[in-house]
C-alpha cells in the first residue's frame, strides 16, 4: 500500500479533527485579511446609503437559527446602517423560527444605537430607537407566498396587528404606508425558498427594488437574477456579510470569520488535491497490474 | 452575569458540543441534544401556529358565536368553510374517509397553481430568456475588469453557455460531431456552475462552525469564566467542571472499550 493509498483510506474523523484544530487555532490568533468588495454587494450598500432620512426599508428576516451564522451578521450590518442613516424599517419574518431572533436583534441594535459612533469618518450621535416610529415588527405568518402577495395589497391584510399586539393603524410610522409602493427597497435575507417567492410573487408582481442576502449554499443560484435586473444586489453567505460590514465600516462577526475561512479553505483544498493524487495514482497502479 | 444566564449559556455550549460529538460517533449526548432540538422546535412551532394563524384567522372570527349553534350565529359564519376544509385534511388518518381530504387538497393546489404558473413563467423563465438574449454591448466588449458582468464578453459567455448546457440535456440527437462538441462544452459549463456552488457550500459549512466557535468563546467562555466580570461566581467553574468530568469519563470509557474490542479482534 503506497502512501497515497493509505491517505485514501484515512479515517474521516482525522480530517474533522484537523479542520477543528485549524479553525480554533486561527480564531485564537488575531490578524486581519484584506476583503475585496464585489459589485453586487456594493450596489446594495450604495442604494441604502443614498436613501433620504425617513424613507422606509422593508427588511425580511426570513431564516431560521440554522442559518443564523451567515445571515445574522448581514441583518445586523444592514440594520445598523439603516438606523444610523435615520431610515425607518419594517421588519417581518416569514420563517417560523424567525420571530424570537428578530426581537432579539432589534433589542441588540437598540442598545448599539444609544452609543455615539463613527462610521466611514462620519460621526453619528447615539439615539433611542422608538418602536412604532423608527420601526415596526410585523411578526410571522405562515405560507410566505400568500403573505408576500397580500402585503402587496396592504400590509394590514396579513398583519392587522404587529408582533407586539399593537394595531398597525395605531403605529405612527405606518400612517400613509399601505403597501410596497411606500417602501424604498425590500431587502430579503433568506436561507430557503422564500427568496424565490420574493422574486416571483414580490418583485415580479409589484416591481419594487429587491436586494437579496442568501446563504452560501444558495448564492450561486441567484446570480442570473442580477444579470436580468430583477435583483439590484446580492450578498452571498459570510463573504457577502463581511463585505457589507466592511463597506459600512462596522466590522463584526463576518469580518472576524473571514480570516478563519481562508485557512479552513486551505486545509480543504489540500485534502482535495491529495485525494485526487491518491485516486489517480491508485488507478494508474491498478491499470499497470492489469486489475 | 446572573446564575440563570450562566446556566442557559452553559447548556447551549453543552448542546453545541454534544451535536459536534456525532462527528466522532453516535452517542447518548448527541441523541439527547438532537431529540431536545426536534421536540423544542415542534412545540415552539405548534404554539406559534396557534397564536399567529389558527386563533386570529379562524377562532377569533367565530368567537362571538355559540358552540351549541355550531357558530352559525357568529358575525362571520363563512369562516366555518375554511375551518371545515381544514378538518377534512384530518380524514387522511381514516381509510374509509380519506377521500374527503382530496377536496381541500384540490382547492389548495388549484389556488397555488393559479397563482404560481403565470408569475413563475414570467419571472423565472421569460425574464431570464430576455436577459440571456439581450443585445451584446460591442462597445464595452471587454468591460472594466476580469469577467465584468455587464461586458459584451460576459453576455456572449452566458448565451453560448446556456445553449451548450441545454444541448447536453438534448438526447433526441446523438452527441457526436459538432453537436457532441457543443454538449461537451455544456458539461464543462455545468461543472463550473457546480464548482461555484460547491465552493460557496464549503464556505457556508465552515461559517456554521465558525459561528459556534465564536459563540463558545464570546458568549460562554469569556463571559461565564471571566473573574473580572461582575456577579462572577466560582461556583460556575465548579458546576462546569462537574459536567466536563462526566463527559470526559464517558469518552475515556468509550476509548477503553474500543481498544479492548480491537485487542480481541487481533
Amino acid at each position: 500500500m503506497t502512501i497515497f493509498e493509505k491517505m485514501m483510506a484515512i479515517d474521516r474523523r482525522w480530517v474533522f479533527l484537523l479542520l477543528a484544530v485549524v479553525v480554533v487555532g486561527t480564531y485564537a490568533i488575531s490578524f486581519q485579511i484584506p476583503i475585496r468588495i464585489n459589485s453586487e454587494v456594493r450596489t446594495i450598500y450604495e442604494f441604502v446609503d443614498k436613501l433620504k432620512p425617513g424613507e422606509i426599508v422593508y427588511l425580511g428576516i426570513d431564516y431560521d437559527p440554522s442559518n443564523q451564522a451567515e445571515l445574522h451578521p448581514m441583518a445586523y450590518a444592514v440594520m445598523e446602517h439603516c438606523f444610523r442613516k435615520n431610515l425607518r424599517i419594517i421588519f417581518c419574518t416569514l420563517s417560523q423560527y424567525g420571530p424570537g431572533m428578530v426581537d432579539a436583534a432589534i433589542k441588540d441594535i437598540t442598545d448599539s444605537l444609544k452609543l455615539d459612533k463613527t462610521y466611514n469618518g462620519i460621526d453619528y450621535k447615539g439615539r433611542e430607537l422608538v418602536n412604532g416610529i423608527d420601526y415596526v415588527f410585523l411578526g410571522y405568518k405562515p405560507y410566505y407566498a400568500l403573505q408576500i402577495l397580500a402585503m402587496g395589497q396592504n400590509f394590514r391584510l396579513p398583519f392587522p396587528i404587529d408582533y407586539y399586539g399593537q394595531p398597525l393603524d395605531s403605529r405612527p410610522m405606518m400612517q400613509g404606508v399601505v403597501n410596497y409602493k411606500q417602501v424604498a427597497v425590500v431587502i430579503d435575507l433568506s436561507g430557503g425558498n422564500i427568496t424565490d417567492a420574493w422574486i416571483s410573487y414580490g418583485q415580479g408582481r409589484f416591481n419594487f427594488p429587491l436586494a437579496l442576502g442568501t446563504t452560501g449554499v444558495m448564492a450561486a443560484d441567484y446570480y442570473p437574477y442580477l444579470n436580468s435586473g430583477q435583483v439590484l444586489g446580492l450578498m452571498g453567505g459570510l463573504l457577502g456579510a463581511a463585505q457589507y460590514e466592511k463597506l459600512a465600516d462596522n466590522p463584526g462577526p463576518a469580518v472576524d470569520g473571514m480570516r478563519i475561512q481562508v485557512f479552513a479553505h486551505l486545509v480543504i483544498i489540500a485534502f482535495i488535491v491529495l485525494g485526487n493524487i491518491g485516486y489517480f495514482t491508485a488507478k494508474r497502479r491498478r491499470a499497470k497490474e492489469g486489475k | 452575569m446572573d446564575f440563570e444566564t450562566f446556566l442557559w449559556t452553559t447548556f447551549g455550549a453543552f448542546c453545541t458540543l454534544a451535536i459536534f460529538s456525532f462527528l466522532y460517533k453516535d452517542n447518548p449526548f448527541y441523541k439527547f441534544a438532537e431529540h431536545l432540538m426536534v421536540g423544542t422546535a415542534t412545540g415552539y412551532f405548534s404554539v406559534l401556529l396557534w397564536h399567529n394563524s389558527l386563533y386570529p384567522n379562524l377562532f377569533a372570527k367565530l368567537a362571538d358565536g355559540n358552540w351549541y349553534m355550531l357558530w352559525l350565529n357568529s358575525s362571520a359564519p363563512w369562516y366555518l368553510i375554511p375551518g371545515l376544509l381544514g378538518l377534512l385534511m384530518w380524514t387522511r388518518f381514516s381509510k374509509q374517509y380519506s377521500w374527503m381530504s382530496r377536496w381541500p387538497m384540490a382547492l389548495y393546489i388549484g389556488i397555488s397553481a393559479g397563482l404560481a404558473i403565470p408569475l413563475e413563467m414570467s419571472n423565472r423563465v421569460n425574464k431570464q430568456l430576455y436577459a440571456m438574449m439581450s443585445d451584446i454591448s460591442w462597445g464595452n466588449f471587454f468591460g472594466s475588469g476580469l469577467f465584468d458582468p455587464i461586458s459584451g464578453l460576459s453576455q456572449v459567455i452566458i448565451l453560448v453557455g446556456a445553449i451548450a448546457a441545454l444541448a447536453y440535456f438534448f438526447f433526441s440527437k446523438a452527441h457526436t460531431g459538432a453537436f457532441g462538441g457543443l454538449a461537451k462544452f455544456g458539461i464543462w459549463i455545468l461543472m463550473i456552475g457546480f464548482g461555484a456552488s460547491f465552493g460557496y457550500t464549503v464556505m457556508a459549512r465552515i461559517s456554521l462552525f465558525i459561528e459556534r466557535v465564536q459563540f463558545l468563546n464570546r458568549s460562554w467562555i469569556q463571559v461565564a469564566f471571566d473573574s473580572s466580570n461582575t456577579n462572577h461566581h466560582s461556583g460556575y467553574i465548579i458546576a462546569f467542571l462537574v459536567v466536563a468530568m462526566a463527559i470526559l469519563a464517558y469518552i475515556v470509557r468509550e476509548i477503553v472499550a474500543h481498544l479492548k474490542k480491537s485487542e480481541n479482534i487481533s
